[in-house]
């Protein structure tokens, strides 16, 4: 950097009071909704499809085999297996190993411990729908969601998509004007999770309640019966994940100290290009 | 990024995640936040309340729909004495006793309890843990049997003793029971099943008798019923929280 010259910068205003607190707050909701729904899929970790369990054709499983007298790891999707051990069906410190899901490190409290994993899951659930929900007012009556997460008509143009894809992938980032403003990419993403994922994670949720489903039976067939609400719960969650590994990154990539601050003070540095030569 | 500087950051991501799950669990075994987290157990309760009809029905299922397979959890064989003397017999000796706050307590035998007006229904059992079974049950509705017993004015809570210890405790805490109020004991769907897809309930599912209260989670459902009271209040039973795993720090309104 310091060989270089530095671009000329300008500050500019990006994120509001409100973005950057629900920000915030969803991080540490989802962070624990996370851990501690992986200590209740602990309690019985394999998935299924349909209105009830088929003990023995789970979709998905972690358990603990055995093979040539050691016990080990297996996960099994839609009926291919692959050793996990010591990560997921059977891990622990060398020569305490147990069986379980996902390990301790992944889980609240890391300990095996349903009904303090659901004490924590509920709690943190309404914080999620709490916050979503002040986002989500805020967001459509300040016109954020429509200003700056819907795409624009020239966004949407072949041409301008299939350019944004290919600078996303040799990571060069947008400067000057155009890093005003979300790209496409980024809108899309913003709004998957914003609109579609943590919603669906707040439906399949109730879907698993029994209380609800008396009320409101349309929530099961939406996702067709609890146990495939359940399976949708956790991949829905695991899309989550996904998006977060992805927006981690490049927040790094992208110049980390800048997207910080802006998700704390609001202002984003912007270079503007050179007029001088 | 150079390795170093990588090197350093996993290490330091490390390091924050492990201080962080230290965290964790010594809040988790804070009594305090305890308290906090179940704050929020109290908002799920009266949220569901809010917007659920309580009269509202379980949904029901076609038989082809009854698992092959239905899990069987918690106790599965009662090794309580009592409880093994009457299997012996065939439940020949066995007494359904409904008494507490009630104006005519009642002993019914299970031939009693099977003229009492019934009710089948296929239904879904959806145990705390996450997994799902489907079974026929038909047994007599609490509702009819509650006022052929008469509840008192003072009664607010229906208390189920069952036969089996779950855990060894020497103050008897470990016997199982649980408690539910009285709009869940009028509900049509709340029976006394006798009986598990057109058979007399194995023991395994809990013979004779198992509390049936659809809408709610699989340890309310209460095996090897033998003793029914009305009661004001519950918490001078087991260690007062209204159920065997309530007790354990599971929540009394296991709608969700």
């Amino acid at each position: 950097m310091a060989d270089k010259e530095r671009p000329a910068k300008v500050m500019v205003y990006r994120h509001a009071a409100v973005t950057r607190a629900t920000h915030w707050i969803n991080v540490l909701a989802i962070s624990m909704l996370l851990m501690s729904g992986l200590q209740i899929f602990n309690a019985h970790p394999a998935l299924y499809w349909g209105q009830k369990s088929t003990f023995a054709s789970p979709w998905l499983s972690m358990t603990a085999a055995e093979r040539g007298g050691e016990p080990i790891g297996l996960t099994t999707l839609a009926g291919r297996s692959i050793e996990t051990t010591g990560v997921l069906g059977y891990s622990g410190k060398v020569g305490a190993r147990e069986p379980r899901g996902f390990p301790a490190w992944a889980t609240i409290p890391s300990y095996r411990d349903l009904a303090s994993g659901r004490r924590w899951h509920f709690f943190f659930a309404w914080l999620f729908v709490i916050n979503g929900l002040v986002y989500l007012a805020m967001g459509l009556i300040g016109g954020h969601i429509r200003r700056d997460l819907l795409p624009t008509r020239a966004q949407l143009a072949p041409r301008r998509i299939w350019h944004e894809i290919v600078t996303h992938a040799q990571l060069k980032f947008p400067k000057g004007d155009e890093a005003r403003v979300y790209n496409v990419i980024q809108k899309a993403s913003y709004l998957l999770v914003i609109l579609i994922l943590l919603p669906l994670m707040l439906l399949t949720g109730l879907s698993m309640s029994p209380g609800f489903n008396a009320t409101a039976p349309w929530l099961l067939d939406l996702f067709g019966g609890r146990q495939s609400g359940r399976t949708l719960h956790f991949i829905s969650a695991g899309l989550i994940v996904a998006f977060i590994i992805v927006h981690v990154a490049l927040v790094v990539l992208s110049g980390f100290w800048n997207n910080i601050r802006s998700m704390i003070t609001g202002r984003y540095a912007i270079e503007v290009e050179e007029t001088r030569s | 990024m150079s390795t170093d500087r990588r090197r350093w950051l996993s290490g330091a991501g490390a390091t924050l995640g492990g201080l962080f799950l230290a965290a964790c669990d010594r809040l988790n075994a804070n009594p305090q936040v305890t308290k906090v987290l179940q704050s929020a157990e109290g908002l799920t309760l009266r949220a569901q309340r809010l917007v659920t009809d309580r009269n509202a029905l379980a949904r029901e299922f076609p038989a082809s729909e009854i698992s092959p397979d239905f899990r069987a959890n918690g106790t599965t064989s009662p090794s309580d004495e009592a409880y093994v003397s009457l299997a012996a017999g065939g439940f020949a000796d066995w007494r359904l006793v409904v008494d507490g706050l009630v104006e005519r307590p009642l002993s019914l035998t299970m031939a009693q309890l099977r003229a009492q007006p019934a009710r089948s229904q296929i239904t879904r059992h959806d145990c705390v843990e996450g997994w799902s079974s489907i079974g026929k049950w038909k047994g007599a509705r609490l509702g009819p049997l509650l006022d052929q017993a008469g509840l008192k004015p003072q009664a607010r809570y229906i208390v189920f003793y069952c036969a089996d210890s779950l855990e060894m405790t020497l103050d008897g805490t470990g016997q199982y029971y649980e408690s539910i109020d009285l709009i869940d004991a009028y509900h049509p769907q709340t029976i006394l099943a006798y009986d598990m897809n057109d058979a007399p309930a194995p023991v395994k599912h809990g013979a004779p008798v198992r509390l049936r209260v659809e809408r709610q989670l699989g340890y309310k459902h209460a095996k090897y019923v033998m003793r029914i009271e009305a009661v004001d209040d519950f918490s001078q039973i087991g260690r007062g929280r209204g159920g065997f795993w309530e007790d354990r720090g599971y929540e009394w309104y296991a709608g969700i």
